[in-house]
């Protein structure tokens, strides 16, 4: 069983929202980013998404841009971040998925993309701007692989768009809490939970929220009715104002740890 | 006479492109972010009801001719003609539509659009301003708030389209992030889509992006070639042999070509920004250079790495520095259909000056890459062949940064 599936099935048994944090491959180095993600697994984080750097993110706010362009000044590319993923994969159990622009991987291959996803251990790929009608090559080549294939669902998406891209996603379903970029917002909207809970009534696979959470009390608000919850440009801020510091990963790790407790702190459904 | 006539008509024989996915060929498509799926959706169906409205038409027409002052001019260049030895050549004189550029006629119909879609704010890209300007002048025009989005470098070589722009009422934002050119601009204003989409559309000023914007954007700027066809045909009689424009993202280019592309005699060139020549990396000749990929939505030709990564590009033209080119030209490249040359710096400079004194017609930087291939090929085709070049617009916002590649860096005008 693929380890997003087999993490959803263990958390779901307990009735526990999965907390999966965002960061940046090669930010500051992909060293750092190796030690940061083992921090994370210790923190709590039940999955980790990687971040792909791309020279144009259209769908990231500034905190992920800078990070990105960050990582870029050394040419971290698509190969060298599932370089990383096989070295981590030496100490490390824990699900990996990236988070990619399409262009990267066009340029990889997308037949040979998901051959080395395979063989590395990665265990999805969510691609921003890649609908999934775009490229059906993307998809067959990831299922083929045995890697999930996550989709964005967003506050604009139709009740026709819902219906494909909760079909089209394994692993878990990606819902984006509000229309805009990534980045870090002051509350969070009050239909998420409604849109969660009509999604759920299009699929079993889990559903997770995204875009705007960065805070303990918000972690676990969204943890009461969602299957997992995303928290990015927060973590990704930290790692830029602490940088190539010795300490950062374990700094990182304690942040992330308040942010995985209070996603824990609470059951799934207990408050619908 | 009656197939005479049928020159100065478009052919009414089926065009495919773009098919029922937005694509021609394989290039085009919509690749975007989910949020922007619904909204794009949208904007196709707003469009298609809004193309077959009569009344939509006539109110654009009205305004063509009352204020943009079209018909634009299709004008025999004598001396042109005279120094090349060649074909005759016609140019035609979108530096003369109001705000001086084609540029107008994309804006102008897209924030019409977007007013009777009941939307409350524009936003838009520029690279030389020549879009920018146009987009905001027609909110001025029509009474929308307008939000334009600009690299902070074209900012600096653009000085005087920004102040216009602030004139006419549109706040401009500096775009820092990247190379701080016009695809960070764009990357800007798709952000702002992506958070505002609900009361704002997004003006996209070229034939490039997801579809439906390379459609709307054809559609739009196809009024020059169906004009110059009509006065060609009334000055001389026939179909012109050759068309030659300048291709950024490629919306004159477009413009001219368009009505022409099932008149299989008639052929055509779109010339690149070639900047220092696309030997040193530093250019933004996408045909002579690129590879397959996908920028701002639409897979066609992109300057990028073997990581995928988009590359910087240069060009003494800001309208022409762009690292991905329209679907449709991708298509037509690779069908043949239409070739593609690219001009460098310093030929666009010579053409520049040459115009001037030969014609007294300042040209954009943009539109001096057109001229400048034409100086190769026109010299070498029969008398009686007959090229319409297409004058996108007009030089004045070039003048201080020709001066300084003229005159030398200590030029300051």
């Amino acid at each position: 069983m693929n380890r997003i599936d087999a993490r959803f099935k263990w958390l779901a048994e307990r009735k526990l929202s999965a907390f999966i944090p965002y960061v940046t491959a090669g930010d500051p180095t992909l060293g750092r980013t190796a030690e940061v993600v083992l921090e994370l697994e210790k923190a709590g984080a039940d999955i980790v998404e990687l971040g792909i750097p791309f020279s144009d993110p259209i769908a990231d706010g500034v905190v992920n841009q800078e990070a990105a362009f960050r990582a870029l000044k050394h040419n971290v590319s698509l190969h060298d971040v599932i370089g990383m993923v096989t070295w981590l994969r030496k100490s490390t159990e824990i699900p990996l998925l990236l988070f990619t622009y399409y262009n990267p991987v066009l340029a990889y291959g997308v037949e040979q993309f998901a051959k080395d996803c395979k063989d590395a251990g990665v265990d999805g790929v969510l691609c921003v701007d890649l609908p999934p009608e775009e490229d059906p090559d993307y998809k067959r080549c990831l299922d083929a692989a045995g890697v999930a294939t996550v989709f964005l669902i967003t506050p604009t998406s139709s009740p026709e768009r819902v219906e494909l891209l909760a079909k089209s996603s394994t692993g878990f379903v990606y819902y984006v809490s509000r229309t805009g970029v990534t980045g870090e917002r002051v509350s969070m909207e009050q239909s998420v939970k409604g849109a969660v809970e009509s999604i759920k009534r299009h699929t079993s696979t889990p559903v997770a929220v995204g875009f705007g959470i960065s805070t303990p009390a918000q972690s676990a608000e969204v943890a009461g009715y969602a299957d997992g919850v995303i928290v990015g440009s927060a973590i990704v801020r930290m790692i830029g104002e602490l940088g190539d510091q010795p300490e950062m990963p374990a700094k990182v790790g304690a942040f992330v740890k308040t942010l995985a407790d209070a996603a824990k702190s609470i059951n799934v459904g207990v408050h619908v | 006479m009656q197939q005479l006539k049928s020159l100065s008509e478009t052919p009414n024989a089926p065009y495919p492109y773009p098919d029922a996915r937005g694509r021609y060929g394989q290039f085009g498509g919509r690749y975007v972010p989910e949020t922007l799926m619904h909204p794009l959706q949208e904007l196709e169906e707003a469009y298609a009801s809004a193309k077959a409205d009569p009344e939509f038409q006539a109110t654009l027409a009205a305004f063509q001719a009352n204020y943009v002052g079209r018909p634009t001019p299709l004008y025999f260049a004598q001396r042109l003609t005279e120094h090349w030895g060649g074909a005759k050549v016609y140019l035609k004189r979108e530096d003369l539509a109001h705000t001086g550029a084609h540029k107008i006629n994309n804006a102008l119909g897209q924030v019409l659009l977007a007013k009777r879609m009941g939307k409350k704010r524009i936003i838009a890209e520029t690279g030389a301003g020549q879009h920018g300007v146009a987009t905001a002048t027609a909110c001025a025009l029509l009474g929308l708030d307008c939000e334009v989005y600009m690299g902070t470098e074209d900012m600096e070589r653009q000085k005087l389209n920004v102040f216009r722009m602030r004139l006419l009422g549109s706040k401009v934002t500096g775009v820092h992030s990247g190379t701080k050119t016009l695809k960070d601009a764009i990357n800007e204003a798709m952000r702002d889509w992506v958070t505002n989409v609900g009361d704002t559309h997004y003006v996209l000023g070229t034939v490039e992006g997801p579809h439906p914007y390379p459609l709307i954007c054809r559609d739009f700027q196809s009024i020059i070639g169906r004009e110059a066809r009509a006065q060609l045909f009334e000055q001389e009689g026939c179909l012109p042999d050759l068309l030659i424009a300048c291709v950024g993202g490629g919306s004159n280019a477009i413009g001219l070509f368009f009505d022409f592309i099932l008149e299989e005699k008639v052929k055509m060139i779109g010339v690149e920004a070639g900047g220092f020549g696309p030997e040193t990396g530093q250019h933004a000749a996408r045909f002579a250079g690129g590879v397959i990929g996908m920028l701002h939505g639409a897979m066609s030709y992109v300057l990028q790495d073997a990581n995928g990564q988009i590359k910087g590009t240069h060009s003494v033209s800001a309208g022409l520095d762009y690292a991905s080119v329209g679907p449709e030209h991708a298509y037509w490249r690779t069908t043949g259909r239409v070739e593609y040359a690219y001009a460098n710096d310093n030929e666009a400079l010579d053409a520049f000056q040459l115009i001037s004194r030969l014609e007294g017609i300042i040209p954009a930087l943009e539109s001096a890459h057109a001229i400048a291939h034409a100086c190769k090929v026109v010299p070498t085709l029969p008398k009686d062949d007959i090229v319409i070049i297409n004058l996108s617009g007009r030089g004045d916002k070039d003048v201080s940064q020709a001066a300084r590649f003229i005159l030398g860096e200590e030029a300051n005008l």
